[in-house]
């Protein structure tokens, strides 16, 4: 008893050592060595200054941008609050709060059928993408908005659409950020 | 559902197939102190461990003196997590400078990361300092992984052995463990991670300018919602990618940060999320050709693979066809599958990873001990959230928990043997040992622990207000949330229906007995079965010994599975998620 | 070997058994009783529970008075019915165990004094070390063992078999038992045994049950029974402050239902039943099992080790073949051996008879002109034969007949000597024939394998069981005879110490063995076996050391005893699942029930389709009570046992109790639900 008392104390020393420090100062060694990008967040920087990173999502409410999904990190998209709504399914405030998001959709582009991802905040409240199908709903207003015709953002939408990985891995997706960047890049054609 | 998905799901388990053998191997190799191909490597530093730690390594222990070291480093390591949160404010790698963690808080978390649970009643990314979560945090990922594997492989002796007292020392077991079965995947899996995007770093959480300043409603602490601009988003950062690798290849399952393997600097892509399922179920699938190999008896640790095998492919199923129908009470919104959206129940889920990596992350965290998320099962429908609570009701032995989800099933495996063993005419046996009655008093005060912890506690905290307090959803859905809160930690799995308010005095304490309970009080029976069969003869196989292998004995053990485990909790899940599902088709809320 | 003797199966119908039965079940509601066998005792301590709140709910006019004393009946039915099955199993050996107390019925005693007289006392005067003496005509006042004569002695009070038998000073039909009656001739018997510990008495605590302890397996199934107990009623207990949160508390009847329904009453109830009617079933083939524990060791045996002479072979040999001297022929030879063995009522005697009729046609003639005179076998010529006329025909053991033709100058042809030393040599055992002292020729008797056994060894091979086959012979034949036989393996030349060997060789690989024996030197061998079944015509000696006594002292009982062991097993594992089997269709009786009236919806689980809430609970609870009664016969009787491999076995018994448990009581809860609902009692 007493014996292994002992060696327990050293035992969880020693590997505290290799395992809590050597092992992941070391993993942080080679991921700054290989992967120095990504290894720091892809973070992303226009006219000086950092204003995101590429993986994590942002608020953006404008009619001129695409916006992301509903978030609930936070007071919205804060990376310091991750998290989602853990709300229930027969919650009334998700149910409350679903329709009121949807009744504002509606009203922006009436007739055409809201696609669920919209209107359902996800588990990070940091979500980078939207659905094909979330974007595809909100072009016309973008368009409106940046009197830039539908098929030119259309096309951008499809520039920032990342297929499944390796063809069959996970959903089609479209990352908001950068794609509003880019359509900051483009000049009203009016 | 979609062809996609169930491509994915089927892909998925082809990949499980296929590394079972060679993984189950090299730990037969590894635990056999037989040689590997690491062994240039890592074996002068074993020795070295050795000298300095003490470590006799041809001292061999009987099951009592295993139990009581493996008691002892769990005790020491939980200690000193304690005080390492108890301090961080006066420690290095802490950028943010959070405060020292709260007394309970901090008790909670050393019991749930030394249980291996990480069940989280915190946000790391506002909580944890960088040193906490490596040196506490991640270290004990390590740790209380290899207590679990060593565990199992103990069992496995214990099985295997006969005629002796002597199982191993534990000492000797863990640093293998650690050193040859943990550290080498680890350390390749991380960098595939931070290929992936995950993010590993010292820094500084970065601040950003944001493209478009928003305004937000905020509520004060008065309650008075006050209207507030935010230009600004601050970036958390970390070591992650280190952590992430034995987060999952450990079953521990607690993130970095609070959303968890939900979060893009955690889980970045679809190939990111798809390594970190296979990392979860890896050990456990390949602990079943250990148990096989070491046993002698191959065909046994494929039935009982092909049991684990068939319960999770249930779940999936179950979860992934709740969840892709969607909630019927949101009305308005288009929630059918196509090419461009996976439709579905997306409350709480990722775009990149749909429903069908959803639904398949759950069922393997839940089924694995991992409690690592990728969605929120708060929010999943009434049906794809109880297959999770069912999961792990069953007592993480759907491959379960590393080693823990082993021995648990040789738990079972022994009452299925000496329930239906009896029908061959013989008294049971399981592979040449006869199973008697102190095998049977240890197998059930196993299980009775289990089903004790659970229901007792969450027994008391639906009708006393300081539990109720807690609830977030109302309705049979907070019955759940507490059901899940007691599951999970007795279960050591350590997710959670997330929305349930678990930083309370209340629930940080009942959760960390339940855990401490369902972790030592269940490891302690399976230890002294291990020890009681090692010291038995082993009677020759004949035409007239029970099966142990083959189609019949996996069903069986099915049955014998769900009937003693999930008997159990019908009557509180017909009141939880049963009730819910129904009350929700009939477009009932609350 | 098997007549109506007295302690023969009392049928199940039985007035006498099932009146008692009925009285016990009520005696056994004691709480010091019932808290032997946890299941029934919780489900005694639910019944008190809802008659209380019966009666408190009948004083407070609070309503549920009818279903509440229906619940509370099946209740009570419950814990009765349970007993009764233990009482059935309690009650055939009880009125066996009468039965053999009439034969311990005293009796007087003719005791040696040492000066050599004799004293009257009573039986139960006597204690071990005693001599006593017993005529023809008298009972034998106590076990004991001949040390003086030779008697024929009336065993049929404890055996049933009505045939007397031989009991002799010295060898191995030395033992006596008291209680059973000589019928001719003299014998000095030792007593070996006092007052309450003969044989008798322990047959008699043995059958009643009164020192039955449980057995091993009994004990580790009990353990998982009370643990299921345990688990099901944290299952309920907890269930009503979930109820609570979701608003419909439950009253204390429903949730005891829910309780009694969910534990495994039926094995629970018929666990005991099943053990002792184990026991009993050996008793009806006339074996005595010494412990339970030797029962169920019996069903995990993997070798047998069965004795060839008797076992294999039936207990004598046969005549074979007749072997004339040169100038004899075959007839005359034949003629004389079957006028030599007219008289000679043993085994190879008859078979004589039989051989010479079937192969030289000679009948049974009619010698009353010829004046015969018999001689019978007597242990001191070892010899019989005829006297008729002037003729003296005599057949006997080869070195008899030699010295008794050599009386008279005459020597055996040196051929018949070859035949002689060849018939030895291949197993058998050869007899010479005379006439008029002149040797005529010779008889062989050889081990003629008996019917049915090779069938009996594949079946046993089937069971992943091995026989062995132990024989004096010399390997040749011996292996002749296992070939024929069909046994795995066999030890020839065998000594009482290389049987003990054996035992132990094959226990070292982790193996049980089971043997039979009757011989004082098998003592050893019987007590290191797993299972050791003594002859009762065997020695005190291998009547102690042994675990069971065969009453019909038939070697090849060991084959039914080590059925009966599995059935014992085998009937334990049948109803063990069947009972946890049957909690899933309860749960879907009970669970919509109980809520449905907060909850419509989850009527939906109300798959049967029972009436109403109070129907389908009390439908349930009726079921468990009456599926108790419903299996007392095939406790009793116990699962019938195929002897096919393990792998079939359990896939067999794994649909037939397990799926079935979970199909069966789905028709059963439905079917009283219909009748309830149609008698308009709910």
């Amino acid at each position: 008893m007493k014996k292994n008392l002992i060696i327990a104390v050293w035992f969880t020393l020693v590997t505290t050592m290799i395992f809590g420090l050597i092992y992941p100062l070391g993993v942080t060694g080679l991921a700054q060595l290989f992967f120095r990008e990504r290894a720091n967040g892809q973070l992303v920087e226009k006219d000086g200054k950092l204003v995101g990173s590429r993986i994590i999502g942002q608020a953006f409410t404008g009619p001129g941008y695409f916006h992301p999904r509903p978030s609930a990190a936070g007071t919205g998209y804060d990376p310091t609050a991750s998290g989602g709504s853990n709300l229930a399914p027969t919650n009334k405030a998700l149910l409350e709060r679903v329709k009121g998001d949807v009744q504002k959709l509606q009203s922006e582009n009436p007739g055409a059928s809201i696609p669920v991802d919209l209107v359902t905040t996800s588990g990070s409240g940091l979500d980078p993408d939207i659905s094909p199908a979330a974007a595809e709903f909100q072009i016309p207003r973008v368009a409106r908005a940046r009197g830039i015709h539908e098929d030119e953002v259309r096309g951008l939408v499809k520039k920032y659409t990342k297929d499944r990985d390796l063809g069959f891995l996970g959903e089609p997706r479209v990352n908001v950020l950068e794609l509003n960047l880019d359509l900051d890049q483009h000049p009203p054609l009016h | 559902m979609t062809a996609n998905g169930w491509f994915q799901i089927a892909f998925y388990l082809l990949v499980i197939v296929l590394l079972t053998k060679p993984l189950g191997i090299f730990m037969t190799r590894v635990f056999n102190r037989e040689k590997t191909f690491l062994d240039p490597i890592l074996r002068p530093v074993e020795r070295i461990v050795y000298r300095l730690t003490g470590v006799d390594e041809k001292h061999e222990m009987r099951w009592t003196e295993y139990a009581m070291a493996m008691l002892l480093f769990s005790g020491v390591s939980m200690a000193l997590l304690y005080l390492i949160e108890r301090t961080q404010k006066w420690l290095p790698l802490n950028p943010q400078n959070f405060p020292n963690v709260e007394p309970g808080l901090a008790f909670g978390t050393a019991a749930s990361f030394t249980t291996n649970t990480n069940w989280q009643a915190y946000s790391g990314e506002s909580t944890m300092s960088y040193l906490t979560q490596m040196a506490g945090l991640a270290y004990h990922n390590f740790a209380s992984a290899a207590v679990g594997i060593v565990l199992a492989i103990v069992v496995i002796r214990g099985i295997a052995r006969k005629e002796t007292d002597k199982l191993g020392n534990f000492w000797v077991d863990a640093t293998r463990c650690l050193m040859w079965v943990l550290l080498p995947i680890c350390l390749v899996s991380s960098l595939v991670f931070v290929s992936q995007g995950v993010v590993q770093n010292l820094k500084p959480y970065a601040t950003v300018q944001l493209i478009e300043p928003q305004t937000v409603q905020v509520t004060g602490p008065d309650g008075k919602t006050t209207t507030q601009t935010v230009t600004q988003q601050v970036i958390a950062q970390g070591p992650v990618a280190s952590q992430e690798a034995i987060k999952e290849f450990g079953t521990n399952g607690g993130g970095f940060f609070n959303a968890n393997s939900a979060h893009p600097f955690e889980n970045p892509t679809p190939f990111s999320n798809f390594f970190q399922i296979v990392l979860i179920f890896a050990i456990p699938s390949g602990l079943t050709y250990t148990l096989g190999r070491m046993t002698g008896s191959q065909r046994h640790g494929w039935a009982v693979w092909a049991a684990m095998a068939f319960l999770f492919f249930v779940g999936v199923t179950t979860v992934y066809w709740a969840e892709a129908r969607g909630n019927p009470l949101l009305a308005g919104t288009d929630q059918r599958a196509s090419a461009l959206q996976s439709g579905g129940n997306m409350e709480g889920k990722e775009v990149r990873f749909g429903i069908a990596n959803s639904a398949l992350f759950a069922t393997v965290t839940t089924d694995a001990s991992c409690g690592a998320v990728n969605s929120m099962h708060d929010s999943f429908t009434p049906l794809g959230g109880m297959v999770p609570l069912i999961n792990i009701m069953l007592g993480e032995v759907v491959f379960g928990g590393v080693g823990a989800g082993l021995y648990g099933i040789v738990v079972f495996v022994i009452l299925a043997v000496f329930i239906a063993g009896l029908m061959v005419g013989r008294t049971p046996e399981y592979l040449g040992k006869k199973i008697e009655s102190y095998d049977v008093k240890m197998a059930m005060l196993a299980i009775l622990i289990l089903t004790f912890t659970i229901l007792g506690f969450s027994a008391i905290a639906v009708v006393k207000p300081f539990g109720t307090s807690s609830i977030s959803n109302p309705g049979p859905h907070g019955l759940s949330q507490v059901l899940y809160a007691y599951v999970s930690s007795a279960g050591n799995n350590g997710s959670a229906f997330a929305g349930l308010n678990a930083n309370t005095m209340w629930y940080n304490t009942s959760t960390a007995i339940a855990q401490l309970l369902g972790r030592f009080f269940m490891v302690i029976p399976v230890l002294a079965i291990a020890g009681n069969l090692a010291k038995k003869k082993i009677v020759p196989e004949s035409a007239g010994t029970f099966p142990v292998t083959g189609g019949l004995f996996a069903s069986l053990l099915v049955s014998t599975i769900l009937i003693v485990g999930a008997l159990t909790f019908f009557p509180a899940l017909s009141l939880g998620p049963i009730l819910e599902h129904l009350l929700m088709l009939a477009g009932k809320s609350f | 070997m098997s007549s109506a003797g007295q302690i023969r199966k009392k049928s199940f119908g039985d007035r006498k058994i099932l009146s008692g039965a009925v009285v016990d079940s009520f005696v056994k509601l004691d709480p010091r009783t019932i808290v032997k066998n946890p299941v029934m005792f919780v489900v005694e301590v639910g019944a008190v529970l809802t008659t209380v709140q019966l009666v408190w709910n009948a004083v407070h006019h609070a309503g549920q008075i009818g279903f509440g004393l229906q619940i509370s009946l099946w209740l009570w039915f419950t814990v009765l019915f349970a007993n009764f099955a233990e009482a059935m199993a309690e009650g055939r050996g009880k009125a066996q165990a009468e039965t053999l107390r009439k034969a311990r019925a005293e009796t007087e005693a003719r005791r040696l004094l040492p000066d050599g007289s004799t004293e009257v006392i009573v039986s139960s005067a006597l204690r071990a070390g005693d001599e006593v003496l017993v005529c023809a005509g008298e009972f034998i006042p106590g076990d004991g063992e001949v040390i003086e004569g030779v008697a024929s002695v009336d065993e049929s009070a404890i055996t049933g078999e009505s045939a007397p038998v031989i009991r002799e000073s010295g060898g191995d039909r030395s033992a006596v038992t008291g209680g059973t009656r000589v019928l001719s001739d003299e014998i000095r018997v030792r007593i070996t045994s006092n007052p309450g510990e003969t044989f008798l008495d322990r047959m008699i605590h043995l059958v009643e049950g009164a020192s039955r302890q449980k057995t091993p397996n009994e004990i580790a199934l009990n353990i998982l029974l009370a643990g299921l107990t345990i688990i099901f009623l944290l299952a309920v207990v907890t269930l009503q402050p979930f109820a609570i949160y979701a608003g419909a508390p439950q009253s204390i009847f429903v949730l005891v239902s829910l309780l009694v329904c969910l534990i495994p009453t039926t094995i629970g109830g018929l666990l005991s039943a099943i053990g002792i009617a184990g026991m009993d079933r050996l008793i009806q083939r006339n074996v005595i099992a010494m412990s339970g524990r030797a029962v169920e060791a019996s069903g995990d045996v993997d070798v047998l080790l069965l004795d060839k002479t008797g076992t294999i072979t039936l207990g004598n040999r046969q005549a074979t073949a007749l072997h004339p001297c040169p100038n004899i022929t075959e007839v005359e030879l034949a003629s004389a051996a079957q006028l030599a063995s007219l008289a000679d009522e043993t085994p190879e005697g008859r078979s004589i008879v039989v051989l010479v009729k079937e192969k030289y046609g000679l009948r049974g003639r009619e010698l009353a002109a010829h004046n015969p005179t018999f001689i019978p076998f007597s242990a001191q010529t070892r010899m019989s034969g005829v006297d008729m006329d002037v003729h003296e025909i005599r057949k006997g053991a080869p070195e008899t007949i030699a010295k008794y033709v050599a009386e008279r100058g005459q020597e055996v042809p040196a051929e018949i000597l070859e035949i002689v030393k060849d018939i030895s040599n291949a197993g058998g055992t050869p007899l010479l024939v005379s006439q008029d002292r002149r040797v005529l020729g010779a008889i062989a008797l050889t081990d003629v394998v008996k019917g049915g056994m090779r069938e009996r060894f594949d079946h046993l091979r089937a069971m992943g069981i091995r026989t062995m086959m132990i024989t004096g012979d010399n390997p040749l034949t011996a292996a002749a005879i296992a070939r024929e036989a069909g046994v795995d393996d066999f030890l020839a030349e065998a000594k009482p110490e290389d049987k003990m060997a054996l035992i132990r060789k094959e226990q070292a690989k982790g193996k049980l063995v089971a043997m039979t024996g009757d011989g004082t030197n098998d003592a050893p061998a019987l007590a290191q076996a797993d299972v050791g079944v003594a002859m009762n015509t065997g020695t005190q000696a291998a009547k102690e050391a042994g675990n069971m006594v065969d009453l019909d002292s038939n070697p090849t009982k060991l084959i039914e005893i080590v059925e009966i062991g599995k059935q014992l097993l085998i009937t334990r594992g049948a109803l063990t699942t069947f009972s946890v089997a049957n909690d899933v269709a309860k749960y879907f009786a009970i669970i919509p029930a109980m809520f449905a009236g907060a909850f419509p919806q989850l009527g939906i689980l109300n798959i049967m389709r029972l009436r109403t809430p109070e129907s389908a609970i009390l439908s349930a609870v009726i079921f468990n009570a009456l599926i108790i009664i419903a299996l007392v016969p095939l406790a009793l009787r116990g699962v019938r046992y195929r002897p096919v491999g393990a792998a079939a076995l359990l896939r067999r018994n794994l649909l037939l109790y397990g799926a079935g448990g979970v199909i069966a009581p789905f028709f059963g809860i439905k079917l009283i639900d219909v009748l309830l609902t149609y008698a308009g009692i709910v």
